[in-house]
């Protein structure tokens, strides 16, 4: 009679086990949907981690060799014979600024008429006295600016002319190329950009030393400069961004803080400002070059301020930054407790006391960092700068707001473009690097206020 | 320079002001504890005289530096010879020679005598303008400051008075970011019409052929201004972007938020906002020396012909530079999400992934989907990329592996450094301008309501 119990306990066992092993096989496969969903996870953070690293590992490598040039080390003597101007004009007591202009400028005529390449030559062939057949060799392995470097230092220092000055003075951008490697050796005299008898006297002066990569401040003191791609510099650029920062700071950052004071301690709830509130974090969303389009007909063609100034550049800078930092410093007015407000208003401070003695100074970190990150943001931006524009090519350094300028990022994208590839390649990355060392230690700078001011409530 | 020296001298006058005030006031108190007498602390009185010295002296210098020179010009040209022929250029340009006569950079000998003698005039007036500003700001500082003075008195409401131009001055300044909408709007509505009396709307909206051809003024030779080759290519670089930007970016949210420990989260998440700070230029640079190259050897390696700069690179790099954007929107929308929503699923015996996919993303898509739309709109305003990684060709094609040419990269060509506001070929810019301002408006606004209804949700 056991038989069919047996059986049944056998079958309900059996189906048990199905069960189980049913169970278990769902298990097993729900806990490697986990898994994967956990590597999908990993995997995009790993993404996005080797994007920043691969980002920074590229620029850092092709850009950090361009602050290294090729550099020759010579003594220049300043040959009176070569050098033959007349002495300084001093500006005479009852003489009108126009006529000692006009003379100044026909000394500096005078001083432009010299033979300075001559200078140059000279220095090398004093070394190598059997290249006085071949001049212009030698003469293309500098750079057509370094004469300019001879003619200032006379203009800076008249008595220099008779002595012998050892210098640095940097190689032509085609001999950097061709002496780092950076265009192919192999290929044949018709797409080599220096002629034969210039390469071999170029490897010759390396080998011997004369020629040597060395750490160049061109690239931190000179304006940019298309005749003579070796010496082209940042400090144009910079002026020009330094300027639009300045313009940012002192105009964006207070304007700002006072909308934003006004709209969350302030402003009544009504359909005004609800329609500013809107307005704003509409504002912030605008593509960026479409306040450069405003900056061009708003301050270009209705108000005639000047083209490719870092004054118009400036303004539509501030104008762009304004919706982030109204919106930070509203985010740090939101983050002080209502108990402060409440306190001081019972105290019988008025409504304007309360804000200015005690809401502000709790949020000043909140708005330093927002403020900072706006003007960080406004210093990587380039778009509204083409449109205005500040993308022209400009040789000089800026000393005021209103003469032509470029900015940093404008002229990452100059460099970008330029035809000499091989070098101009590493300059850009260079230039780059700068640019993000800015812009890092003003981050920088604001986490570590943020760190050091923060209050917890 | 001497407008400089100008408002020192009126700050350094508003400061003597306020000291005035202050010591009145003191005065006023009786010394020593009387201060309780006074309505509003000394400072107020201070500040109220101050104000009174400052203000109208500076309205008077802001409209006399704006009227001035127009007054100077129209009243030197009303008997130059010759001036009723002139266009407004050569206006300009005989304006800025009289100004480098008067200022004595200009060799006497090429002088002509009208020129000579409207220079000298020119001078004299300026001399008599400065002369005058000078004294009308001091007028206006002097009286006022001593009006002010004269009103202070124990019961004047001085720190009320102070508070309200605070309050206006604070008003006026969040009037400006209506301002430059208003600014925006007018502008390029402004030009964007320009723009159509040259070219039809329906030629410029529906149009499918982008090729407009070089500025050739009064000629009447336009181009053809179409849209659409340059809409489709925008919509596709983004699309791209999206692709990137979507997958890794909600990943790396859902496992920032649910997996990670805080140690890894403390370090990984500042990493990757890093990619948020970089600016766009480094990103174009990135993606024509690096990214594009990399993406035409594969092409080559697989047999499939991948142009270096192509919708492909910049959609790519483009994906790459909004990972962190939708990573951290849709961060912060998924730990809104409701503990008891997660709870009680875990509590039913959901693995953490079932719960994640099944509870918390249908409880978080209106806000993920907001959230994606708000990096459309930044994926479609994108300009530095596009111009250097998508190749400008602005031909109707669908294939992300071609060069493509976007509307952002075609305001830059039409405009930069072309001042010519004449031209169609400029004007179009506006026009663009415009329908990118209504197309990333409109996405803003959707975004930003679905992103609200939803917070109204759980609240």
């Amino acid at each position: 009679m056991s038989t069919p119990t047996d059986a049944a306990a056998a079958a309900a066992l059996s189906a048990h086990e199905q069960r189980t092993a049913r169970i278990e096989k769902s298990l097993r496969r729900r806990h490697a949907a986990e898994r994967r969903f956990r590597a999908f996870g990993l995997a995009a953070v790993i993404a996005g981690l080797s994007f920043v690293a691969i980002l920074f590992a590229s620029i850092l490598s092709r850009g950090l060799p361009a602050f290294w040039q090729a550099t020759l080390s010579v003594d220049v003597y300043f040959d009176p014979e070569v050098i033959k101007v007349s002495d300084r004009p001093v500006r005479g007591a009852r003489e009108a600024p126009g006529a000692f202009h006009e003379r100044t400028m026909a000394w500096r005529t005078e001083l432009a008429m010299v033979n300075w390449n001559r200078l140059l030559e000279d220095s090398v062939i004093r070394l190598k006295p059997e290249l006085e057949d071949s001049r212009r060799d030698v003469r293309a392995l500098f750079t057509s600016s370094e004469r300019f470097r001879l003619r200032d230092r006379v203009i800076e220092d008249p008595s220099l002319i008779g002595k012998t000055v050892r210098m640095n003075l940097l190689a032509d951008a085609n001999v950097d190329v061709w002496l780092r490697g950076n265009i192919d050796r192999s290929l044949p005299d018709s797409q080599q950009q220096l002629r034969a008898r210039v390469r071999e006297l170029a490897d010759k002066l390396h080998e011997e030393g004369v020629i040597a990569i060395r750490f160049s401040r061109a690239l931190f003191t000179n304006p940019d400069s298309r005749s003579s791609p070796a010496s082209s510099g940042l400090a144009g650029a910079f002026m020009g961004s330094l300027f639009m920062m300045l313009i940012v700071i002192f105009l964006s950052v207070p304007v700002a803080v006072a909308s934003a004071i006004y709209l969350e301690e302030f402003a009544p709830k009504n359909r005004m400002t609800d329609l500013i509130e809107v307005n704003i974090n509409n504002l912030a969303a605008v593509p960026s070059i479409v306040f450069g389009l405003l900056g061009a007909a708003v301050f270009i063609n209705w108000i005639k301020l000047p083209l490719s100034a870092p004054l118009v550049g400036g303004l539509v800078l501030s104008l762009m930054t304004l919706p982030t930092v109204i919106i930070a410093t509203r985010a740090a007015l939101k983050a002080i407790p209502p108990s402060i407000r409440q306190a001081a208003l019972g105290l019988g401070a008025s409504k304007v006391q309360t804000v200015f003695h005690h809401v502000l100074p709790l949020a000043r970190p909140g708005i330093l960092t927002g403020s900072i990150i706006g003007v960080a943001q406004a210093l990587g931006e380039t778009a509204p700068l083409l449109l205005i524009g500040m993308s022209a090519f400009v040789a000089n350094i800026p000393s005021t707001p209103l003469e032509q300028s470029t900015a940093l990022p404008v002229q990452i994208y100059l460099w970008q473009g330029n035809e000499l590839r091989n070098f101009f390649e590493a300059r850009t990355s260079a230039a780059i690097i700068v640019l993000l060392g800015l812009m890092i230690s003003l981050n920088a700078l604001a986490i570590w206020l943020r760190r050091k001011f923060e209050v917890r409530w | 320079m001497s407008n400089l020296v100008l408002i020192a001298v009126l700050l350094a006058l508003t400061a003597v002001a306020y000291q005035i005030g202050l010591s009145r006031s003191r005065v006023l108190a009786g010394g020593g504890r009387g201060s309780s007498r006074l309505h509003s602390r000394p400072g107020y009185y201070g500040a109220l005289v101050a104000l009174w010295c400052a203000l109208p002296a500076f309205a008077i210098f802001i409209v006399w530096s704006w009227i001035e020179p127009l007054i100077v010009r129209s009243m030197l040209l009303a008997d130059f010879p010759g001036v009723a022929e002139m266009s407004s250029h050569q206006l300009d340009a005989l304006m800025r020679r009289l100004h480098s006569i008067a200022t004595g950079f200009v060799d006497p000998a090429t002088v002509q005598p009208a020129e000579a003698e409207a220079a000298a005039r020119m001078q004299h007036l300026q001399a008599i303008g400065q002369t005058a500003k000078i004294g009308l700001m001091a007028v206006f500082a002097i009286v006022g400051l001593l009006y002010a003075r004269s009103r202070l008195a124990p019961e004047l409401r001085a720190r009320n008075q102070v508070e309200k131009v605070t309050r206006i001055a604070l008003a006026v300044c969040s009037g400006i970011a209506i301002l430059t909408t208003v600014g925006i709007v007018l502008s390029m509505f402004g030009e964007a019409m320009r723009f159509f009396s040259f070219v039809s709307p329906l030629d410029f909206f529906f149009g499918t052929k982008w090729d407009p051809r070089f500025s050739s003024v009064g000629t009447g030779a336009v181009g053809s201004f179409g849209l659409l080759p340059l809409l489709a290519g925008t919509l596709l670089v983004s699309a791209i972007a999206l692709l990137v930007a979507v997958p890794i970016g909600l990943m790396t949210a859902i496992y920032m938020s649910e997996y990670a420990p805080a140690w890894f989260r403390s370090f990984a998440k500042p990493v990757i906002e890093v990619l948020a700070g970089i600016p766009t230029i480094v990103y174009g640079v990135f993606a024509l020396l690096i990214v594009g190259p990399f993406f035409a050897s594969v092409g080559e390696m697989i047999g499939v012909q991948i142009r270096a700069t192509s919708a492909l690179t910049a959609g790519f790099v483009m994906g790459v530079m909004i990972i962190p954007f939708v990573s951290s929107l849709s961060d912060d929308i998924i730990t809104q999400v409701p503990r008891s929503l997660r709870d009680g699923s875990l509590g039913l015996g959901a693995t953490r992934s079932e719960t994640i996919r099944k509870v918390v993303l249908p409880a978080a898509l209106p806000g993920i989907v907001g959230a994606f739309l708000l990096a459309a709109s930044r994926a479609i305003g994108e300009t530095m990329i596009v111009v250097l990684a998508a190749g400008n060709s602005p031909l109707l094609h669908a294939n992300p592996l071609e060069a493509v040419s976007t509307v952002t990269v075609s305001i830059v060509n039409q405009l930069t450094g072309d001042t010519d506001f004449a031209s169609p070929q400029s004007l179009v810019a506006f026009a663009l301008g415009l329908t990118l301002f209504v197309i990333t408006l409109g996405l803003n606004v959707v975004a930003l309501y679905i992103v609200r209804k939803y917070r109204e949700q759980y609240e």
